[in-house]
C-alpha cells in the first residue's frame, strides 16, 4: 500500500487511475473495434484511458524468433513510451504476457534498463484479468449488462496459451462474460489447448499448425455454441480463418468487444454484415 | 541411432499424412493426459513435492562431481566397476569391450534411452552380437526394424494389427502361429519367445532411471519386470547411463519416485522398481557375476556449465511429450532421433548439434503446457527460446523467413514508417477484402492461407481511428 494513514482531503472519490493502453499491433491492424471495446470497458470500469502515440509492437516475432538485439530496441521504446502511466492494458494475453514477463529478460547484463523494464512490467496487464483483479467488484457491477451480439445466444471461450499460463488468466473473462445479458457460456473440450497460431509459427510450419487448428475447430463446433470468444486477436485470427475454410458458420469475436456490447460484424464476415446490420462496430468512444 | 532432425519438415509432412498414426497418436493421448490429472489431483501434495524435487537435483547438479565420485566408490566397493565415457564413440566401445571379454554371443537389453542415444544396438549388431530388446515397445519396434518414437512408450506409434502381424511374421520360424488380437495375447507371446532368451544371454544391459551415491546403485523402474531379468540372468549385467542421473540418497530418490510414475503414465508407482548395488555375493541365490556401470556424459557437463543445466533435471517422465500439441500431430518420428517433443527439441541440438536439428526449436507455438506439466518444472519454453537465439546468431533458417522478420524488424523500431506503411497497406486489404470479409489466397501469404482463410482487416488502422476522433475530445 502505498496510502499513508492520512487522508488527502474530505473528497472520498479516489483518482481515477491513468491507464495507457497498448493496442497491440494486431488489433492496431486489423480489428480496431477490440481498442475501441477495451476503451469503452477501461472508461466504464473508472479509468482515465489514453492511447500513447507511436506504437508498434511488443516485439514477440523478434523476441521469439531469436532476434534479441530488436526485441530490445522496441522493448526500450516501450518503456518510454509506457512508464508514466498507472497501469498499462492491453487486449492480449500474449503481448500483456510478453511485456509483464518477458520484457525485463531483455536487459538481463543492463541494470538500469532491467530495473525500468521491471518497474513497468509489474504494471503491465491483460485486459480482463485488470478489470476483474485490479478495478475490482464494483466496477465489475458498472459492466453488467450489455447486450450480446445479434443472433448470439450461447458462445464458448477459446484460452489463449499466453494469457492462461503466463499470467493466469481463467477465471476472469468468465466471471465477466457471466454478466453479459441473455448469453450462456458453453466450454468446449480442450479448451486451454492450443489453436496453432503460435506467432511466426503458424506460416512456418503450416501443416502442423492447420492440423492444430482444425482440431480446435471441431472441438468448436461441438459445443454447439454461435460464436467463439477469445481475448487475443492472432488466436481469433486462426480461429476464423480456419472456420471461414471449413464453411462452418460461427461467429468469432475478441471477448472485449462482447462485454462492451460493441460486436457487431464478427472477425472474418463482410463489411456489409453476415449479422445483417451493416454498422461498423466501434463508432463511439463511450 | 543418425539424427535425421534437419529432415524435420518432411518427416512431419508424412506423419501429418498418416491417418494410422493419427488414430493411435490420439488413443494414447487421451489416455496419459487423464491418467496424469487423475494421479496428480488425487496427491494434495503434489506441488511441494515437485518443488522438493527441483531443490533435490539443483543441489545434486551444483555438486555433480562430488555425488559422480561418491557413487564410483561407493558401487566400486561394492564389487561393481564403474566406467567413464566422454562421448557415444567412448560409450560403445567401452560397452563393446565388456562384452568381448565376457565371450558373450547374446545380449539382452532393457529398455534405455542414452543406449539409444550412442548408437549401441547397431554397434553390437555390427560386432556379430544378437541384441534381443526386453521392454515390449523395444521388442516391437526391434522386429519392425524402427526407432523408438516415444521415450517411455517407443512403440506408441504402432496399431494392435501391425503388431500382431509382426509376430506372426518374425515367430514362424519358432514354430509358432499368429498370436490372437487381445493385449493378453499378445504380450503372453511376447513373453513366451522372449524368456527363451534371457536363458540364452551372455550380457544383459539396462539403463537407469536414477544411480544412487549413498550406496553406488542403479535402479531402474518397468512394468514389465524384464529389467529384472536382464539384471538377474545373464553372467554380466552392464548399466548404462547419463551422469545427470545421479541423486546422493535412497531419501531422494524417493521424493523423485513419487513424480515419475504420476507423471509418466498416472500410476502412483510403476509396478517394478528394482534397486542393483554391485554383483552377486557369496550368500545371493542370484545375480550377475560381473556389474559394470558405463557413465555418459556426451554433451552433458557441456549443458551444466552453461544456461542449460536446467534441463539436467530431466527423469525422461514424457509429460512434455503427452501434453504437447505439437507431438500430438506429428508423433516422435519427425523429430528424427532419440529424444522428442518438447525435451527432445532441447536435448537434440544440444547433443547433435543445432545445425543438424535447428528445425526443433522453431517447431513450437510456445504455449507453455509442456513446462506447465513437467514434474522438474524445467522451463523448457525458454530453453527452446535461447536455441532460437543461438540458431538466429548463427543465420538459420529460411530466406523468406527471416526477410519478413527483418522487415518487420525495421517498421516496429520507426513509428512513423510504420504508421503511414500500415495505414497504407490495411486500407487496400480492408477494401479488397470488404465483400467476402476474408481471402481465400493472397501473394506472399501462402503459408497462411494454405490451410486456412485470411480474415480481412477493418480497414482503418486503430491509432489513425483514435486520433482522427480524438479531434472531438
Ligand atoms: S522435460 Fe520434464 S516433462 Fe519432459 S520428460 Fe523431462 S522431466 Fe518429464
Amino acid at each position: 500500500m502505498e496510502q499513508s494513514g492520512l487522508m488527502e482531503d474530505a473528497s472520498q472519490v479516489p483518482a481515477p487511475r491513468r491507464v495507457g493502453l497498448f493496442v497491440t499491433c494486431l488489433v492496431d491492424l486489423y480489428r480496431p473495434s477490440t481498442g475501441f471495446a477495451a476503451v469503452r470497458l477501461l472508461e466504464t470500469a473508472g479509468c482515465e484511458v489514453e492511447v500513447p502515440p507511436g506504437q508498434t509492437c511488443c516485439g514477440q516475432p523478434a523476441f521469439n524468433n531469436g532476434d534479441s538485439a530488436t526485441a530490445r530496441a522496441i522493448a526500450r521504446s516501450i518503456v518510454e513510451r509506457f512508464e508514466g502511466f498507472d497501469h498499462v492494458v492491453a487486449p492480449s494475453g500474449s503481448c500483456a504476457g510478453m511485456l509483464r514477463r518477458h520484457l525485463p529478460e531483455l536487459f538481463a547484463d543492463d541494470a538500469p534498463w532491467r530495473e525500468r523494464a521491471e518497474r513497468l512490467a509489474a504494471r503491465v496487464h491483460e485486459l480482463t484479468s485488470f478489470l476483474v483483479d485490479v478495478c475490482g467488484s464494483a466496477a465489475v457491477e458498472r459492466l453488467r449488462g450489455a447486450a450480446p451480439p445479434r443472433g448470439v445466444r450461447t458462445a464458448t471461450y477459446h484460452d489463449s496459451c499466453s494469457g492462461l499460463r503466463e499470467l493466469g488468466v481463467r477465471e476472469q473473462p468468465r466471471h465477466l462474460l457471466a454478466a453479459v445479458d441473455g448469453l450462456d457460456l458453453v466450454e468446449m473440450r480442450d479448451a486451454e489447448v492450443c489453436c496453432g497460431f503460435g506467432g511466426t509459427f503458424c506460416v512456418k510450419y503450416p501443416g502442423i499448425s492447420g492440423r492444430m487448428v482444425s482440431e480446435k475447430v471441431e472441438n468448436i463446433a461441438s459445443a454447439g455454441a454461435d460464436a467463439v470468444l477469445a481475448g487475443d486477436v492472432g488466436c481469433l485470427l486462426n480461429i476464423a480463418g480456419r472456420l471461414g475454410r471449413e464453411g462452418r458458420p460461427v461467429r468469432v469475436f475478441h471477448v472485449a468487444e462482447v462485454l462492451a456490447g460493441m460486436a457487431e460484424r464478427g472477425i472474418g464476415e463482410p463489411a456489409s454484415g453476415a449479422a445483417g446490420t451493416g454498422a461498423v462496430a466501434g463508432s463511439s468512444r463511450g | 541411432m543418425i539424427p535425421e532432425s534437419h529432415r524435420f519438415p518432411d518427416r512431419a509432412g508424412l506423419a501429418l499424412a498418416d491417418e494410422g498414426l493419427r488414430l493411435a497418436l490420439d488413443r494414447a493421448r487421451q489416455g496419459f493426459i487423464g491418467n496424469r490429472r487423475k494421479a496428480v489431483d488425487a496427491l494434495p501434495e503434489f506441488q511441494e513435492l515437485r518443488e522438493a524435487a527441483r531443490r533435490v537435483k539443483n543441489h545434486t547438479l551444483a555438486n555433480l562431481d562430488l555425488y559422480l565420485e561418491r557413487f564410483e566408490s561407493q558401487a566400486t566397493a561394492a564389487g561393481g566397476q564403474v566406467h567413464w565415457a566422454a562421448d557415444a564413440a567412448e560409450a560403445r566401445a567401452r560397452i563393446l569391450a565388456i562384452c568381448r571379454e565376457a565371450g558373450a554371443r547374446t545380449v539382452t537389453k532393457g529398455k534405455s534411452m542414452v543406449g539409444e542415444e550412442v548408437g549401441l544396438n547397431e554397434a553390437l549388431e555390427e560386432a556379430d552380437l544378437e541384441v534381443v530388446e526386453t521392454d515390449l515397445g523395444e521388442y516391437i519396434i526391434q522386429l519392425a526394424g524402427e526407432t523408438p518414437s516415444h521415450i517411455v512408450a517407443p512403440a506408441i506409434h504402432k496399431t494392435r494389427e501391425q503388431i500382431r502381424d509382426l509376430f506372426a511374421e518374425h515367430h514362424a520360424p519358432l514354430g509358432l502361429g499368429a498370436p490372437g488380437l487381445g493385449n493378453a495375447e499378445l504380450v503372453a507371446r511376447a513373453r513366451e519367445v522372449l524368456r527363451r532368451e534371457f536363458l540364452r544371454a551372455d550380457v544383459g544391459i539396462t539403463g537407469a532411471n536414477f544411480l544412487i551415491a549413498e550406496s553406488g546403485s542403479t535402479v531402474i523402474v518397468t512394468n514389465e519386470g524384464n529389467g529384472d531379468l536382464s539384471n538377474t540372468l545373464p553372467r554380466v549385467h552392464v548399466v548404462i547411463a547419463g551422469i545427470e542421473k545421479v541423486l546422493p540418497g535412497f531419501e531422494d530418490l524417493s521424493t523423485v519416485l513419487r513424480l515419475l510414475a504420476r507423471s509418466a503414465t498416472g500410476q502412483e508407482m510403476s509396478v517394478y522398481t528394482t534397486v542393483s548395488t554391485g554383483p552377486r555375493r557369496g550368500e545371493d541365490l542370484d545375480g550377475p557375476e560381473e556389474f559394470h556401470v558405463v557413465l555418459v556424459d556426451n554433451g552433458r557437463s557441456a549443458m551444466l556449465g552453461g544456461e542449460f543445466r536446467e534441463m539436467l533435471r530431466c527423469i525422461r517422465c514424457g509429460a512434455c511429450l503427452n501434453h504437447c500439441p505439437v507431438y500430438h500431430a506429428v508423433g516422435g518420428h519427425a523429430y528424427g532421433w532419440v529424444y522428442t517433443g518438447p525435451m527432445g527439441s532441447v536435448l537434440t541440438p544440444l547433443i547433435v548439434g543445432l545445425d543438424k536439428a535447428h528445425h526443433l526449436p522453431n517447431a513450437c507455438t510456445l504455449n507453455g503446457r509442456c513446462e506447465q506439466v513437467c514434474p522438474m518444472s524445467i522451463p523448457l519454453p525458454t530453453m527452446l527460446r535461447k536455441l532460437r537465439t543461438r540458431g538466429f546468431e548463427r543465420g538459420f533458417g529460411t530466406r523468406t523467413s527471416r526477410m519478413g522478420l527483418a522487415a518487420w524488424g525495421f517498421l516496429a523500431r520507426r513509428p512513423a514508417v510504420y504508421g503511414s506503411a500500415t495505414r497504407v497497406a490495411m486500407g487496400i486489404l480492408g477494401w479488397l477484402g470488404r465483400r467476402r470479409g476474408a481471402f481465400r489466397r493472397l501473394p506472399l501469404a501462402g503459408g497462411w492461407t494454405g490451410v486456412r482463410d485470411l480474415p480481412a482487416p477493418e480497414g482503418e488502422t486503430f491509432q489513425r481511428a483514435w486520433r482522427r476522433r480524438g479531434a472531438r475530445r
